[in-house]
């Protein structure tokens, strides 16, 4: 089966170039018939492998074809499937899937229709070769495609400007990163001599430290641009100006977890760079925290939602950053599965809302989208760690090896707690704010409130059910699991951290601790629902009274710590005048050299005008008089009379003979 | 015996004298004439050096040469006769229908 | 005895040549150019070349003296004859002339390129007869280059009709 892999990326490349080609003038609105359907083979496709890698020992590299041969550099277009990449295989076609069937009734009646599906199947297409690419420059192409794709889908609605701009400026936050990640492969290249992951990983103990840290740093920027992690982060809330299945789609489930995806498949560098795991660690934390804080108080349902795909792409990194690769990968799993959930519930309440985003005017809705509510409160839980759901396993083991990893730091556990506690609680004031309550829903809006329709509500089911089970590969032994997704994942992320992942086995302090910790997160999450209830059901006007009495703290948050604002203060506006005065330049130095240099041209060709008139035309009627002058001479030659002729022959012949009897 | 450069030299006096007056005659016939002059002093050469090189081929050349001879002058005469009927005149410098 | 008859009928030779070139009379010049080519067949028989020396006499001699005699006759020769028979390139041509043979003879003085001898020695000529061998030669080896030749006359004999015939209808 693994040797059909290659399947898997033509079905959606192949929707593309139809749709792409035929879409506008012959496919029109049935574009989705070949789009969900080539994602369905490919997914089908992805299911046998999953099979076969997991309970068959299959596996391997799959070379297509010889892609670059240069000097020393040798690249190939191949595939590698093991069980990292089966796994995001799995993710990748099943969430896309779903979302590509939600996504039909989502976008019914748009006037891209086929254009969406185009780029959701190039997305597809794209994304499968990132997480397929048996090298960095392979996986490089999708980490563009990717990109490209992710700026098309946030400008789908190109003109509303505020989707155009956020296009933009997720490309170019983006290309911050790219330029990171492509310096890392340079780096590679130049140590490591290749740029496959077999002998990259194989001759990775052979760097330096330093080398190692630059390198990885280098490839964690780029992790960074693409996983939105800080500084980086700005262009994912706005890349809420999409469609909300790509919200779902790339920018919580899929794209920007390859970042993620990238750091675990590079574990093997990262473990020979201690400063750039702490720099990893660091950063996911901060991240984890700030956008979690942020989203205390955003009032948009999307941005809600962004903000926490932004703190739980930070939990992700923690968990790198601690060496817990596989934890790592095992929320990026469960967080595909329930993240997704939640913007395809939040696109069904929007879609009910007639386009309403605001969550100060919903509230109620309960009783109006029943399938909906039921979902999202799935998701909710989920994300907010309470178990048995998908994501209290996944969270609290990332919780767990940060405090017991020996990369780890209780500094570490104590924002993730503390993050975890604001995720549980913006969440459930999201759920509160939205689905219970008073109606604050507007007339307008209120007449056309229904329920999705089923090709919207079937993909939340199947994923409220996955939010659920989704975690139950994961279960610790502590709990008497055995932690299927570990030993699946050791092959590939090596048994860096696994000492501790495995329970009460090596070195961490006792079983009690985990099981403290484990009572103590879900304390936390409880606390967070029960806060937000408070707040907001129980006494609504309290969150009013807070934000009087801490006003600072308030804006701040609102604000969202005015980071855009510092970043069109420090970098933007700075760069606007650079290119302002560089405009400047251009137009008086430059362009005056330019139009100097016409002057210059136009003076010279008029003089070279003028001498071509005299001069040069002079030069040649003098050669034509001169010519006609010595015909006119030497044609007295050209007598007519053959003895003339004659005579000048044998004086031709007299100098030949004396010339011959001279010499 | 009279050496070959005797009859050499005669050929080459016959064939300059032929020369001379076919460059300085008017009379298109007389310049036929001195070609006449001219072809004899080839055939002294190559009979001379027939003789000296005992190979017959030279003496084959001249009979070539003396039919050439016959038919230059007949074809020679009649242009000539043609000539002076359109002209009236057997003087070459008076025709220059050659000239630019 | 050889050279004597050789510089004999050489230096009529020459003198008739030069008569012929000389003579203002076309008719003149004529009867000087078969006397030339008289005494150069006196040279020819000098050199063993009896058959050559025959045809000289018959072709130049007779037939195309006597075809150049017909013309002179055919044309009113009159008016020619009063004007100045010199070409004005007379005296460069005068002078060339010299120069040219002095490089002749020069060349000549040299001496003779090396060479093999053919098999008609002059006793072998003399024992089969210069008109026998010359007739083997002829239409064996010589056989091609001969029919040309006969074609060649042909050509000339219908050019020669052609051109001098008067034109019909005129």
């Amino acid at each position: 089966m693994s040797q059909y892999v290659w399947l898997i990326p033509l079905f959606p490349i192949l929707a593309v170039l139809i749709n792409g080609l035929f879409g506008r003038k012959y496919i029109r609105d049935k574009a989705h018939y070949l789009a969900v359907g080539s994602v369905g083979l490919s997914l089908l496709v992805a299911i046998g492998i999953f099979i076969e890698v997991a309970f068959l020992g299959g596996g391997g590299d799959y070379i297509l074809y010889p892609w670059i041969f240069s000097g020393q550099l040798s690249v190939n277009v191949g595939f590698l499937v093991d069980p990292l990449s089966a796994i995001m295989l799995m993710v990748v076609c099943g969430v896309g899937f779903l979302i590509h069937v939600y996504s039909v009734g989502y976008m019914h009646g748009d006037g891209g229709y086929y254009r969406f599906f185009t780029y959701l199947n190039l997305f597809m297409f794209s994304m499968l070769i990132l997480v397929l690419g048996d090298n960095y420059l392979v996986m490089f192409v999708g980490w563009e495609g990717v990109g490209l794709c992710s700026y098309l889908l946030i400008g789908f609605w190109f003109e509303k400007r505020s989707a155009a701009d956020a296009g933009k400026k997720a490309f170019i936050v983006n290309r911050i990163g790219d330029a990171g990640f492509l310096l890392g492969i340079f780096l590679i290249f130049a140590h490591l001599g290749g740029l496959d992951y077999h002998t990259v990983f194989a001759n990775a103990h052979n760097l330096s430290t330093g080398v190692a840290t630059a390198i990885t740093l280098c490839l964690f920027l780029g992790a960074m641009g693409k996983s939105a992690q800080l500084p980086l982060y700005v262009w994912l809330p706005d890349a809420m100006e999409g469609p909300t299945p790509v919200s779902a789609l790339i920018h919580a489930a899929t794209m920007v977890t390859a970042g993620v995806y990238m750091v675990a498949r590079s574990n093997a560098l990262f473990m020979m760079a201690p400063v750039s795991m702490a720099t990893v660690a660091l950063v996911g934390a901060a991240t984890a925290i700030f956008a979690a804080s942020i989203g205390l108080v955003q009032n948009d349902i999307k941005r809600v939602l962004a903000y926490s795909t932004v703190s739980q792409l930070g939990y992700m990194f923690l968990a790198c950053g601690v060496g817990a690769f596989a934890a790592g990968i095992f929320h990026l799993m469960t967080h595909a599965f329930f993240k997704a959930l939640l913007f395809l519930g939040s696109g069904s309440v929007i879609h009910g809302m007639s386009g309403e985003q605001d969550m100060r005017k919903m509230g109620g809705l309960r009783r109006h989208m029943p399938i909906t509510f039921l979902t999202f409160a799935v998701a909710t839980i989920a994300i907010a760690g309470i178990p048995p759901f998908a994501g209290f396993f996944s969270k609290d083991e990332i919780l767990w090896q940060a405090f017991s990893s020996p990369h780890g730091h209780i500094g570490l556990w104590l924002i993730g707690a503390v993050a975890a506690g604001m995720t549980a609680f913006y969440m459930s004031r999201l759920v509160f704010m939205t689905f219970f309550g008073e109606s604050r829903v507007d007339e307008h809006a209120a007449h056309h409130l229904h329920e999705s329709p089923r090709n919207m509500t079937v993909p939340l089911s199947i994923l409220a059910v996955l939010s659920v089970v989704g975690g139950w590969v994961g279960i610790p032994q502590a709990l008497g699991g055995s932690n299927r997704i570990h030993a699946f994942l050791a092959p590939v992320l090596g048994g860096h951290g696994e000492a501790a992942a495995h329970g009460a086995v090596v070195h961490h302090p006792s079983a009690v601790a985990e099981y403290g910790l484990m009572l103590l997160s879900v304390a936390i999450a409880l606390g967070g629902i029960g806060l937000a209830y408070q707040m907001y059901l129980r006494r609504p006007e309290l969150p009013a009274r807070l934000a009087q009495r801490f006003p600072g703290v308030y804006a701040a948050l609102s604000n969202k710590y005015w980071v855009d604002e510092v970043y069109l203060y420090f970098i933007v506006n700075p760069i606007k005048r650079l290119t302002r005065s560089l405009w400047k330049f251009d137009a008086n130095l430059v362009d005056g050299a330019v139009n100097g240099a016409g002057w210059l041209t136009l003076w010279n060709s008029f003089t070279s005008g003028r001498f071509d008139l005299s001069a040069v035309d002079g030069a040649v009627n003098g050669v034509g008089t001169l010519i006609t002058a010595g015909g006119k001479a030497f044609r007295r030659l050209h007598t007519g009379l053959v003895q003339n002729y004659a005579l000048a022959m044998f004086l031709g012949i007299f100098v030949l003979v004396s010339i011959y009897w001279l010499s | 015996m009279v050496p070959i450069t005797y009859y050499l030299w005669l050929g080459a006096i016959l064939f300059m004298i032929g020369a001379v007056g076919v460059l300085t005659r008017r009379n298109a016939i007389i310049i036929l004439m001195c070609i006449e002059l001219m072809l004899n002093g080839v055939n002294v050469t190559l009979i001379a050096f027939a003789q000296r090189l005992a190979d017959l081929g030279g003496q084959v050349f001249a009979i070539f040469v003396i039919t050439v001879a016959a038919g230059e002058a007949a074809v020679g005469l009649a242009i000539i006769i043609s000539l002076f009927r359109n002209r009236s005149t057997l003087n070459v410098d008076e025709i220059n229908l050659l000239k630019w | 005895m050889d050279l004597g008859f050789f510089l004999l009928f050489a230096g009529l030779a020459v003198f008739s040549a030069l008569m012929v070139v000389t003579q203002k009379d076309v008719v003149h010049s004529a009867l000087f150019l078969v006397s030339t080519l008289f005494w150069v067949a006196s040279l020819y028989v000098l050199l063993q070349a009896e058959f050559l020396a025959a045809v000289q006499v018959l072709v130049y001699a007779g037939a195309i003296m006597v075809l150049i005699l017909f013309t002179v006759l055919l044309i009113q020769m009159e008016e020619v004859q009063k004007t100045n028979p010199w070409h004005r390139q007379w005296p460069l041509a005068l002078l060339l002339g010299p120069f040219l043979l002095l490089e002749i003879v020069l060349i000549v003085r040299r001496g003779l390129f090396p060479f093999q001898l053919g098999e008609f020695t002059s006793d072998k000529l003399a024992a089969v007869g210069n008109t026998e061998a010359f007739g083997q030669i002829l239409f064996t080896r010589y056989f091609f280059p001969f029919e040309v030749a006969s074609v060649l006359l042909l050509a000339a004999m219908i050019g020669a009709i052609v051109l001098a015939k008067k034109e019909l209808g005129k």
